[in-house]
């Protein structure tokens, strides 16, 4: 009998989709002359001080593991930096765990928390690795629609809603990739509110926390009654242009980091000791790197916005991250055939809202982390796509 | 606002005052406004190109010299400084502190166009004691710009 591989993998992992974005890359990634508004990080390089730390550090040797959960002296400078920037405070020995990414983050959160058979809340459109994750767990994934009329914000009254006795865990995805909605306080509060007298616990997502563009963020483990129930999950990707460095953290009540560190210490040991030291650097002397980055991302999300009004698409104005979300509803086909046939006809790339969710379907996702010029092209591409409507 | 439309003039001279106006939140008027006003200042003092001129495969000699001058009563090194500024050779002039008194770069087709306008003219200017001539080799960045830096973008699509 000759050996069947595929008949050998696990159904569980088979019964997960490819992310859509995915598939939509792997094609854009084929074709040459592409102008695109596709790729979901910074386009500056790390700031060079940041980058010298981490070549020092292989310099003097510094090439061991850290500590499972991370450089002590590195969580003590996260502990500094979360008070400092956003008035949270958090034990760094027995709070934090360094991670690989935000991603990394995400992952122990969930697997911490989901027994088989635990609904997990996600809003959609959000960032794709929920959902999957959660299934992973055993967690059945329960979707909330955020819907542009409510400026993509996740209202108390469709959270009550979607509670059942079953509900574990909602997740927090704000500042939100790929609509570009934030969470006020006032928001966080009305959620909280839900949530009081139920055993519910969040992971909020904030990764894309540095970048807002009206009120500074505020995280929902500040709201009274919900520091004990929240892991908060961010890392250096989008504030400080390190993506390539993979490197996230999560803060959490004892109690859960616990057992996020025991997920964190047999599948990863501890994320890379250079970008450790780098981000040391970063949280030591980068507040202006994030302040210099967050005013030309500032300055290319009106334009974009403005851009994309002056061809007669409708944009939400996005208030934190580095996207906005486009509404094609009224183009007569489905965000798939558009952006589709965008790419084949104009060589102009933007990501199908659907691959966001379902609940994306009909939008699509332009990220601005282009420079100016970069971003004119690509909209004249998309006019020029329009008329030929 | 001044100093941000100056920021973004300075790094792309041709952006459209409108995509600034844009950027900023005002109105393209006010843009308008400032930068004439900035140019009227002498704020603004030029728009040019950043060339690579080692591409166009023309050949083109620059090179620093270093240049000490016994300061004039009342005027210190000013009257020296301007007589140099007129030659069209000349691209700057700077005053220094340290060893020497004026930086100044000259461009020129070939190294010995360069060598004998420091040796006929500059050197020959009243109250210039001494220069000090160093060619440019190889340029790697200029006004803010890498040479040699890779423009395609090589960010994975996440």
């Amino acid at each position: 009998m000759d050996f069947d591989g595929k008949s050998r993998v696990s159904s569980a992992i088979t019964g997960i989709k490819p992310s859509g974005i995915r598939k939509f890359f792997d094609i854009l990634n084929e074709m040459k002359d592409v102008v695109a508004l596709t790729v979901g990080q910074p386009d500056f390089v790390t700031p060079w001080h940041i980058r010298d730390a981490g070549i020092r550090s292989l310099e003097e040797g510094l090439t061991y593991y850290t500590s499972n959960n991370g450089l002590i002296e590195f969580r003590e400078e996260i502990a500094a930096y979360q008070k400092r920037r956003f008035g949270l405070e958090y034990d760094a020995k027995t709070e934090i765990i360094v991670t690989v990414g935000g991603s990394e983050a995400i992952d122990i959160a969930i697997r911490a928390l989901t027994d088989p058979g635990d609904e997990v809340i996600i809003p959609e459109p959000c960032f794709v690795c929920y959902d999957p994750i959660a299934r992973l767990a055993g967690g059945v994934p329960v979707k909330i629609a955020l819907k542009p009329e409510d400026g993509f914000r996740l209202t108390p009254e469709s959270l009550k809603a979607a509670l059942t006795p079953r509900t574990k865990l909602l997740v927090l995805p704000f500042p939100n990739n790929p609509t570009g909605s934030v969470m006020r306080k006032a928001d966080l509060e009305a959620i909280a509110e839900v949530l009081r007298g139920t055993d519910v616990c969040i992971l909020s997502d904030e990764i894309y926390a540095e970048l807002t563009y009206g009120e500074k963020h505020v995280s929902v483990a500040s709201i009274p009654g919900m520091r004990e129930r929240t892991i908060v999950v961010n890392g250096f990707s989008k504030a400080y242009a390190m993506t390539g460095w993979r490197l996230g953290y999560t803060l959490a009540p004892e109690y859960f980091t616990k057992q996020m560190a025991k997920v964190h210490q047999y599948a990863i040991m501890c994320a890379p000791t250079t970008s450790q030291y780098a981000a040391v650097e970063a949280l030591r002397a980068g507040d202006g790197d994030i302040e210099y980055m967050k005013g030309e991302y500032e300055g290319r999300r009106r334009l974009i916005v403005s851009e994309l009004k002056r061809i007669g698409i409708d944009v939400f104005m996005p208030e934190g991250a580095f996207y906005v979300f486009a509404d094609l509803r009224k183009f007569g086909m489905d965000d798939e055939t558009f952006c589709r046939r965008l790419l084949d006809e104009k060589h102009c790339a933007i990501v199908p809202g659907s691959a966001f969710g379902e609940n994306g379907r009909g939008f699509a996702r332009l990220s601005y982390a282009y420079s100016p010029v970069h971003i004119r092209k690509a909209v004249n591409r998309i006019e020029e796509f329009i008329q030929t409507l | 606002m001044k100093e941000r439309i100056l920021a973004y003039l300075e790094k792309d001279a041709r952006m459209p005052h409108s995509d600034i106006a844009t950027m900023l939140g005002i109105t393209e008027e006010e843009v308008d406004r400032i930068v004439a006003e900035c140019e009227a200042e002498g704020i603004i003092k030029a728009y040019r190109t950043v060339v690579d001129w080692t591409r166009t495969g023309k050949n083109r000699v620059a090179a620093l010299i270093e240049l000490k001058t016994i300061p004039q009563r009342d005027r210190g090194f000013t009257a020296v400084a301007e007589r140099i500024c007129n030659f069209p050779e000349v691209a700057s002039v700077t005053l220094m502190s340290g060893g020497f008194d004026l930086a100044i770069t000259v461009e020129g087709d070939s190294m010995r166009d360069v060598a004998m306008f420091v040796a006929e003219k500059l050197a020959t200017i009243e109250g210039v004691t001494a220069t000090a001539t160093h060619f440019e080799l190889q340029k790697y960045k200029e006004h803010g710009v890498i040479y040699g830096a890779e423009t395609t973008d090589k960010r994975g699509n996440e």
